[in-house]
């Protein structure tokens, strides 16, 4: 079959802050998916939620241009303070959200396509259930990125996280799948119960690396401040991560967990700290 | 004459003794002597009838002083309070019956609420572990009669849960267990040399916030593997020994506590803990269970995982779906971050519990406590609305810390005129229906949805 190449033209919907709510904001219908198809006018009319009140989208933000044909089409930016903004991007499935200054909870939350650009800090659950596209933040991060919903034992599954600062506690737990990539440091517990995936922290770790981990890569560029007694090391590799190539020391563990047995033998997880 | 009540419950501590006698007054006024109970749970019955008590609501005046109000003002106040407020935060239930919790329940909903209880402060940890990796628990009557082997990890029960250790766990004579205490091996683990401590038989002095990595180094050693000379400050010949006793249980419960709910990873600690008792469980019987604190606050979360399918941190404000986040939707956190505009604290003192400057955001917004007595929370509040002691003046079901539901009787009245939580909480929620169909009358065409929403 014939595969027509189309043309996109991205269309650009702003959003501006202009009359912040009391409490807070919930912004799940801030998506391309949601924007597209849709006039400015539309667009101010989708619903966002401040506690137990519904409001339009257009009572707290100015909206000017409309959404493109599809999610793919549609860029959305938002300007103003959103740091009481939680849950913008939450499944999305493609098209581009850029946040000028900070963002609250579950950003990229579920996200299963296209791109997310946070130009400051963001708090809590960002990334949380992840299939698939780019999240990058270029402040910090708190607790639990990438990490699964409270109970959920498959957690991210795909796609990339990419946060320059530090984040706090709970990075990548119950990971499955896909990558995270941390430039500063990572509070306790990483890759907590992990079943696959790579995580990369690039600063220090401080503790709690790769508890009860089943299957799955970490690297640490810094130190370990209280490594598990579950990791034993097994030897020294040379290994290509995020685009350079380095000497780590390589364990494997979690020793105190189950482990998978593939072609006669057991499969471990797998900690790299850099040499 | 006076009059003996027997096989009367404890409102105190999750071990929920309930063979105590209550000796009462001939005019059934007074409580005269309790018989079986610690002194706590002494303490709580004759505080009933003690001193004064408070035998009004009460509302804050101008001038900051409490002016007495009816029952029927409270009640509108508090649902006028629920009614406005965009996100109200319900908090508390560590001292009430499950009936009590019910009816604020169904308040929450209505009023698209917050509903939350004291585990969120204490035992929630356990609830997340729970989800994240199983419960493989038992009945402190198995426990009782079994067990050979008992582990208490970050918990004091000699000061928390006096007679937890008398009744359960080290002293009694079981069926299996003719011996008593001769046939039990006790393993403390534990920062501080407690005096839970003085009558184990191994005590283990964890680093303070490496229990994890304890756990960690027992699973490694358990499944056959080296591990380092020392983890988290105990000796590597010491984590085997002890390994090996557990292994070699006949039946083993693990009780823990707030040492590993409220020491760094919290759900984590509890989490590998409940792996540790799984990976036993290849060798022999072990079991594990939360140190519930007080006498009911197993309750709220049988309650409403029941009604919502939640035990706590129940984020209603969206009233047909119940979300929960403990890190969002945690009182705490709420508090903290500015994300609640009324409070209503029943059966628990946030006052006393709560960080100061939790207290200070919640104190920006109405605040309502629903309490027997005075306690700090009720003296910082906007409105004060008195309620009868459940177990004491008001009957019901309380659940044990092993999840046992038990019939709680009432053994005096309640002082003239003051009603239960759950007669307090069923007139709120009328109230709120009243005024929301007084809403409704006054626009009797209601717009249509603004908007489209997410993810219908
Ligand atoms: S151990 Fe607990 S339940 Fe039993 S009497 Fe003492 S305080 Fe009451």
């Amino acid at each position: 079959m014939q595969h027509n190449e189309v043309i996109r033209s991205m269309k650009t919907v702003t959003l501006t802050l202009t009359n912040p709510s009391e409490l807070l904001l919930e912004g799940q219908s801030i998506t391309p998916d949601n924007f597209a198809g849709k006039k400015a006018a539309e667009i101010a009319t989708l619903d966002v939620w401040e506690g137990k009140q519904k409001g339009p989208l257009g009572k707290y933000f100015t909206v000017a241009g409309d959404g493109g044909a599809t999610a793919a089409d549609t860029r959305i930016i938002l300007r103003g303070d959103c740091t009481r903004v939680k849950r913008i991007g939450q499944q999305m499935t493609a098209g581009e959200i850029i946040i000028e200054g900070n963002a609250d909870m579950y950003i990229g939350g579920w996200m299963k396509g296209g791109k997310i650009h946070v130009k400051g800090n963001v708090d809590s659950f960002c990334g949380i259930g992840m299939e698939g596209g780019e999240l990058i933040v270029d402040g910090n991060a708190k607790h639990h990125v990438g990490a699964s919903p409270r109970g959920e034992w498959r957690g991210m599954k795909g796609g990339l996280i990419r946060v320059a600062g530090s984040v706090g506690n709970d990075t990548a737990t119950f990971i499955n799948g896909g990558t995270i990539i941390i430039g500063g440091d990572a509070d306790i517990h990483v890759s907590t119960h992990g079943e696959g995936g790579t995580v990369v922290i690039k600063g220090d770790a401080r503790g709690r690396v790769g508890g009860q981990m089943v299957k799955g890569d970490i690297y640490v560029y810094g130190t370990i401040e209280n490594p598990l007694p579950g990791f034993k090391m097994v030897g020294e590799v040379e290994q290509e991560v995020d685009g350079e190539t380095a000497l780590f020391a390589h364990y494997i563990g979690d020793l105190g967990e189950r482990h998978p047995i593939s072609r006669g033998k057991t499969v471990y997880a797998n900690l790299y700290t850099r040499i | 004459m006076s009059k003996k009540v027997e096989n009367v419950g404890c409102p105190y501590c999750g071990v929920c003794c309930d063979d105590l006698v209550v000796t009462v007054s001939d005019d059934g006024k007074k409580i005269l002597e309790v018989e079986n109970a610690c002194a706590i749970g002494n303490q709580i019955f004759h505080h009933a009838t003690g001193g004064e008590r408070v035998r009004l609501p009460r509302l804050r005046q101008p001038d900051g002083t409490y002016k007495d109000i009816s029952y029927d003002e409270a009640i509108d106040y508090a649902a006028n309070v629920l009614y406005k407020a965009k996100k109200p935060l319900i908090y508390g239930f560590g001292s009430t019956n499950c009936e009590g919790m019910a009816a604020a329940a169904k308040v929450a909903e209505k009023a698209g609420a917050v509903l939350d209880n004291c585990a969120s402060i204490c035992h929630g940890s356990s609830f997340l572990a729970m989800f994240d990796n199983g419960y493989p628990s038992c009945t402190l009557g198995e426990t009782k009669n079994r067990a050979d082997v008992i582990v208490y990890w970050g918990a004091n029960p000699a000061h928390a849960h006096p007679r937890h250790m008398s009744r359960y766990s080290i002293f009694p004579r079981g069926f299996f267990t003719g011996k008593g205490h001769k046939s039990r091996k006790i393993i403390v683990v534990d920062p501080r040399h407690t005096d839970t401590a003085q009558v184990a038989d191994i005590y283990l002095q964890v680093q303070q916030g490496h229990d994890y990595e304890l756990f960690d180094a027992f699973r490694a050693v358990v499944r056959g593997h080296e591990i380092p000379d020392v983890v988290a400050g105990i000796r590597r010949e010491q984590i085997v020994e002890v390994a090996d006793i557990l292994k070699k249980a006949r039946f083993g419960t693990i009780f823990y506590g707030m040492g590993l709910c409220h020491s760094d990873g919290r759900n984590h600690n509890v989490d590998i803990a409940i792996s540790l008792t799984r990976d036993l469980n290849d060798f022999t019987k072990w079991t594990i269970m939360a140190m519930r604190g007080h006498y009911n606050i197993t309750g709220p979360g049988a309650v409403w995982s029941w009604q919502y399918g939640y035990p706590y941190c129940l984020d209603l404000t969206k009233r047909d779906i119940a979300h929960m986040n403990p890190g969002e939707t945690s009182s705490i956190d709420l508090a903290m971050r500015d994300e609640v505009d009324a409070f209503i604290n029943i059966g628990t003192d946030a006052g006393a519990h709560f960080p100061i400057d939790a207290v200070k955001h919640l104190r920006k917004h109405p605040w309502i406590t629903i309490d027997p007595n005075i306690c700090m929370a009720s003296e910082i509040s906007d409105l004060h609305i008195p309620v009868g002691i459940v177990g004491v003046e008001v009957p019901g079901i309380v659940y044990r810390m092993d999840n046992v539901p038990i019939q709680y009787r009432k053994v005096i009245d309640p002082p003239e005129g003051v009603i239960s939580d759950e007669e307090v909480f069923e007139r709120i929620h009328k109230r709120l229906c009243e005024l929301e169909a007084e809403e409704v009358a006054k626009e009797p065409v209601k717009a249509a949805p603004e908007g489209v929403r997410v993810g219908e």
